[in-house]
């Protein structure tokens, strides 16, 4: 940075991240270092969850002095023309890109941890942002480029992110100023000093430091072996599915054991053998996608979501585990937990046998009942032992599963898309996976399972006429993505209502 | 309590000769107040202008020490009614406001100020709240000086020049009999810099001196014929008296060269955009040193025909730089030149956007396109401004980068009543929503949707006015309590039961003025030392003549989705009235955490809650944050290797509102959310009880490990 030009530094962040906490830390220490420091930002209503630019310009005073003048030192970033960009979230990163703050001279500083915006939070699916390509841009285009989690760095320093991202700076050397004077301004602060200083030294650490490799995401250790009575499922498995599924079918294996029994387990694999058997004829080098595919949603739609599965799952010592975890207790800590749930008439059916849950559903005044008793939402003390026990007795119906109303209407829905599948395979593969996905549309309970079922219904109820478009597998790829755009299906029905009516008419 | 506490730049007003003040804009203007002898101060809360209300009161043992009266106006109009105390006294007073928004509500009141003419100096901060980070419709501010001639300060964007301005704006007006604004926009409110102190002082004649000492001049008054007088007194006393004044005290600024075929003229806020754009151009040095000669407008009403003649005589093209349009500088500067038949060039929005905050690349862009064609030796040797990015890469970093709009923050009671409001339209059918100013404007936006139009604060009823008409669908206004008290009380619900409305309207009482910082309102809940507070909104909206009125906690969903209800589909006639109450949470956190902290710390039993979604049940549709929207409600990765979409999670920021837990509830959504009590402290009653559960618990869960264990496939591969 040469003698007559102003340093500039721009924090690109969002709202209530503390970036006026860190854009002042970054002003104390300009003017502890000899700078003339001037800062300034853009409030307003930003500061309420919007993205937000604060942006700091030093000049040295010794010079200033001089030559006996003030600097004129502008309010905001100019495009290519900013030294140090530190970005508090990865998007935030992406937004300096787009406003071109970052270039071949810019030591870009970022947090790798994400903060959702609202758009991506609302889908129906997964609308979370792709970022690799976005990293990589960053890489190329400036100068420096040092990432890491620094959320998690703050998390673990129970300081806030701005300690670690000034520790970053500090640590960058992109400043010609030391650590202790960088040091000396968090101290003069006067505030969470040791929390602080801690999240500083660590953000430095990052900064300074070759960034540790990653660490291993799975460990296997020697001793874990599958129980004695799973063992002929594997063996099954190793026998009949080819090895490029293994994978996934011991996951689908260990969900359907771990939803009903072991037998489960076997109709789990008898129904992926004619998948397999179709994969081989018609898949030729395409590895067994659609066998991979297949096995995934056999597996989520023979395991739907009821009362008796949620109950087991709140009630493990496991989960117990886990939200200690989530809600950041102490160790030691007492801490109660209690569930919001709000059991329907069809949670209930669904456990019944098959006569008797149609004739409460169809029936108006025994429908009526039921609902009354089941009453209102309800907070259920899963820590305290009457909630405990409640639920325990829910997850022990299991064995009422199997010849329940909701287990065979599962079972011939699954059919039925087995079915399809096996009707599309011989004609064209790349369909067929298409067809295997729409599952994904199937999730969740009450109006969400409805909602999901009846997309799914109306989809499928056109697929001759789908399988006739130009571009049938993209067409359904597309008729997907529409069901989950919006709750109210405008997308879809747009989508659905423009399948090509020469084709409806010709068939 | 306002959001944020200025306790420690208070002391900062308080330094005197010698010293030097570092800080924000806004303080800095705060601490020029004082210098100048001021005998009163008011305004309305706004961005960016609400530090200034914040500090001044935050500051009022040294505004009383000091003969200074502040008050916390009840709106702009309030504020500048205020100003009425200059007329007949030599009392030198200031308000500030947001602007536009801000000078639209205070038009009325500045009209008469401006035909009355003042005594002492009457001075009005305008935070112009124009371009980035501005939250209001594009405007300028610069018209109101116009119709009412006022003067208009723009001053260079740095401490001195801002302080200098605030005493020099006193004398201004006072030599010119008429109120002075002084424009600041939004950077220049909050850059951060430092200027030498000069002592307070307090004002010579203060405002018990007038009350004792009453006088009046019918000649000051708005009526005929003082009107008519008025208006020919503005032109041939108080202009002439201003441009005196103005090229007396070199107000303007010739800055750059003094030779040369080109000119740059330029608003003084945008002098140092400008200065920057030129450095970028290889044309100035850091100093502002340039060839170029610049004629900074720290005046930009009225201008001074001699000096823009004198400026542009000797060349033949000049560029005006003005934010904003109309492009009122320009045609002014070209009348000046027409009429003094001087042939030079003007140009100006030919070579800068029409519309548009004029950054430092528009600036940068600007200047050299100007220079290029009238004077293309300077630019010759500019480094050009290449992107940094290829085109087709911006392409895919901006369709990667997600917008972010604004949005309720973590715990805000707002939240639930816009996830009622939209849970009753899949009820009651879709209804018409007249939205106000305030946070709860933010249900315009995802994931709620909800609003229609927006016609200014407190104004949310009378902007569904109309729809007072037969129809199987009633409409639902909202109002915050900041606009209710501003006026949304006479404007809406007095003309809402004068004209036998038959509408609904939901105000949403959160406390405090919140969007402006949280201000302390009539019907703020905390005891204000200075203020009279706890005055109940639903007591005013009574004495209104309204009958039909509910009260409900905006966490209850479920009560809030039937009074709302019950609104829309009543037989009754009438105003229909529902008060939504629930505190800030910014402001309830900051005053219970340290409470809450420190009873921790003094090893009291504290219970805090807060909530979770647990993975393994959660659906991944996300039907729970399309109702909320609430920051710490966000995504984290499956865990589940067979599922694709993300779950939601809860994150750490959670402050156990227990909306969330509310939605799942009244929307049927699912069996994931739980909340969670953490107890600090506990008693040995919890201790006991912990200790029977867990090891009941422990004992079956332990044996249905067990159990689980004997299907287990293991972690092998």
């Amino acid at each position: 940075m040469s003698e007559g030009r102003a340093i500039k530094i721009a924090i690109t962040a969002m709202g209530g991240q503390g970036g006026g906490v860190l854009s002042s830390w970054i002003v104390k220490l300009g003017e502890r270092a000899g700078y003339i420091a001037q800062s300034t930002s853009v409030p307003g209503v930003a500061q309420r969850t919007g993205a937000t630019v604060y942006y700091v310009e030093f000049f040295p005073k010794a010079a200033a002095e001089k030559a006996g003048k003030q600097p004129v030192l502008a309010l905001m970033p100019a495009a290519g023309d900013v030294d140090i960009v530190i970005a508090a979230e990865f998007m935030e990163a992406g937004r300096a890109l787009l406003r071109e703050f970052v270039s071949e001279r810019t030591t870009l500083i970022a947090s790798s941890h994400r903060d959702y915006a609202i758009s991506e939070k609302i889908s129906l699916g997964d609308g979370r942002r792709e970022t690799s390509r976005l990293r990589e841009i960053a890489k190329d285009t400036a100068g420096r480029f040092i990432e890491a989690d620094m959320a998690a760095s703050a998390t673990d320093a129970g300081a806030v992110i701005s300690s670690v991202l000034f520790g970053a700076l500090a640590g960058s050397g992109a400043l010609p100023i030391s650590r202790d004077v960088f040091e000396e301004t968090i101290k003069a602060g006067g505030r969470a000093v040791d929390a602080n200083m801690s999240g500083f030294a660590s953000g430095y650490d990052i900064a300074s430091t070759t960034p540790k490799p990653a660490r291993k995401t799975a460990t296997w250790s020697a001793g874990d072996r599958a129980a004695p009575a799973v063992q002929p499922l594997l063996d099954r498995m190793h026998a009949e599915i080819p090895v490029e599924v293994h994978d996934i079918v011991r996951e689908g294996l260990k969900r359907c054991v771990d939803f009903q029994d072991i037998q489960y387990g076997h109709e789990y694999l008898d129904a992926l053998k004619d998948i397999v058997a179709l994969d081989k004829a018609h898949g030729d080098g395409r590895s067994f996608q659609l066998t991979k595919l297949t096995a995934k949603h056999l597996a989520l739609w023979m395991t739907y979501d009821d009362a008796v599965r949620v109950a087991d799952l709140k009630t493990r010592a496991s989960r117990f585990a886990r939200f200690r975890e989530d809600v950041k207790a102490e160790d030691g800590q007492v801490v109660t937990v209690s569930e919001y749930m709000h059991p329907r008439v069809e949670e209930v059916c669904d456990l019944l046998p098959p006569s008797l849950a149609r004739g409460i559903i169809n029936g108006k005044y025994r429908r009526k009942l039921l609902g009354a008793l089941l009453g209102e939402g309800k907070r259920v003390p899963t820590t305290k032992l009457r909630g405990f026990l409640l639920l325990s007795g829910v997850a022990g119906l299991r064995f009422l599963r199997r010849g329940s109303y909701r287990f065979a209407l599962e079972k011939e829905r699954a059919a039925q898309w087995l079915a399809l599948i096996k009707q599309y395979a011989p004609h064209d593969y790349d369909f067929t996976w298409e067809v295997a996905a729409m599952q994904r549309l199937i999730k969740g309970y009450g109006d969400t399972h409805a909602r999901g079922l009846a997309n799914y219904g109306r989809i499928t109820a056109r697929l001759e006429e789908i399988f006739a478009q130009p571009n049938p597998a993209q067409t359904l790829a597309a008729l997907r993505d529409a069901a989950l755009k919006d709750e109210k299906g405008a997308a879809l029905d747009a989508m659905l209502s423009s399948l090509s009516p020469s084709l409806q008419a010709a068939e | 309590m306002a959001e944020r506490s200025f306790a420690k730049e208070v002391k900062d007003l308080c330094i005197g000769e010698g010293e030097t003040f570092y800080g924000e804009g806004i303080l800095a203007v705060t601490k020029a107040l004082l210098q100048s002898g001021v005998s009163y101060v008011g305004g309305y809360q706004g961005a960016p202008v609400s530090h200034l209300m914040d500090v001044l009161s935050d500051a009022q043992e040294i505004l009383a020490d000091l003969n200074v009266h502040f008050e916390a106006s009840a709106s702009e109009a309030s504020a500048a009614a205020m100003l009425a105390a200059s007329v007949n006294y030599p009392l030198r007073g200031a308000v500030t406001w947001k602007s536009t928004v801000g000078t639209n509500v205070a038009s009325d009141a500045l009209s008469q100020l401006a035909s009355s003419g003042v005594m002492g100096g009457a001075l009005v901060i305008v935070g112009e709240d124009y371009g980035e980070g501005s939250s209001i419709m594009q405007e300028r501010s610069h018209a109101f000086a116009m119709k009412s001639q006022m003067w208009l300060l723009d001053p260079r964007p740095d401490l001195p020049s801002i302080v200098k301005f605030v005493e020099t704006g006193f004398q201004l007006s006072e030599a010119s009999n008429t109120p002075v604004m002084l424009e600041l926009r939004i950077r220049a409110c909050h850059v951060y810099g430092s200027f030498e102190a000069k002592d307070n002082v307090g004002p010579q004649f203060t405002l018990a001196d007038a009350m004792e000492n009453p006088t009046r001049d019918y000649g000051r008054i708005v009526l005929p014929p003082s009107n008519f007088v008025h208006e020919v007194e503005k032109i041939e006393n108080r202009w002439p008296a201003a441009i005196n004044f103005i090229k007396e005290h070199k107000l303007n600024e010739y800055l750059g060269g003094h030779t040369g075929d080109v000119g740059i003229i330029v608003q003084g806020g945008l002098y140092n955009t400008l200065i920057r754009a030129l450095e970028l151009l290889g044309l100035s040095d850091v100093f502002g040193e340039t060839d170029i000669p610049i004629y900074c407008l720290n005046v930009t009403y009225p201008l001074v025909d001699d000096e823009v003649k004198g400026f542009c005589l000797d060349k033949k093209a000049v560029l005006v730089i003005e934010e904003g349009q109309p492009d009122y500088l320009e045609q002014a500067i070209n009348a000046i030149l027409r009429n003094g038949d001087i042939q030079t060039k003007v140009f100006g929005k030919s070579v800068f956007p029409r519309a548009g905050e004029y950054t430092a690349d528009v600036m940068r862009s600007g200047v050299r396109k100007f220079l290029e064609a009238h004077d293309a030796r300077r630019v010759k040797s500019a480094p050009e401004s290449t992107p940094a990015l290829p085109a087709a890469v911006m392409k895919e970093v901006a369709e990667t980068v997600p917008q972010r709009p604004a949005g309720f923050c973590t715990g805000c009671p707002e939240r639930p009543v816009f996830s009622a409001m939209k849970q009753v339209q899949d009820d009651v059918g879709d209804y018409h929503v007249s939205c106000d100013i305030g946070c709860h404007l933010f249900s315009i936006l995802p994931p709620f949707d909800i609003g229609n139009t927006t016609m200014g604060y407190g104004l949310g009823w009378a902007g569904a006015s109309a729809f007072n008409a037969k129809a199987g669908q009633r409409t639902v206004s909202i109002m915050g309590d900041g606009g209710f008290w501003h006026n949304g009380l006479t404007s809406g619900v007095g003309n809402a039961v004068f004209n036998n409305n038959d509408n609904v309207l939901v105000i949403v009482d959160n406390g405090y003025s919140a969007a402006t910082g949280g201000q302390d309102i009539l019907s703020s809940r905390a005891n204000n030392k200075t203020k009279n507070t706890n005055n109940p909104i639903a007591k005013a909206v009574r004495g209104m003549g309204v009958t039909w009125l509910r009260q409900v906690h905006t966490y209850n969903i479920a009560e809030t989705k039937r009074v709302l209800k019950d609104a829309l589909t009543t037989k009754e006639k009438g105003p229909k009235v529902i008060i939504a109450e629930g505190e800030c949470m910014l402001n309830k956190e900051r005053r219970e955490k340290p409470i809450r902290n420190k009873a921790i710390a003094d090893g009291k039993r504290v219970v805090r809650p807060r909530f979770g979604v647990d993975p393994d049940t959660c659906t991944g549709d996300h039907a729970c944050i399309r109702i909320s929207g609430c920051p710490s409600l966000t995504l984290r990765n499956n865990p589940d290797p067979l599922k694709d979409d993300p779950v939601a999670w809860v994150n750490n920021d959670c402050v156990g509102c227990g909306v969330c837990g509310e939605n799942a509830h009244s929307g049927i959504l699912c069996p994931s959310f739980f909340r969670a009590d953490l107890i600090y402290n506990p008693s040995w009653l919890d201790k006991t009880m912990a200790a029977i559960r867990s090891s009941v618990i422990g004992f079956m869960q332990r044996a249905a490990d067990k159990r689980r264990a004997k299907r287990s496939f293991g972690t092998q591969p």
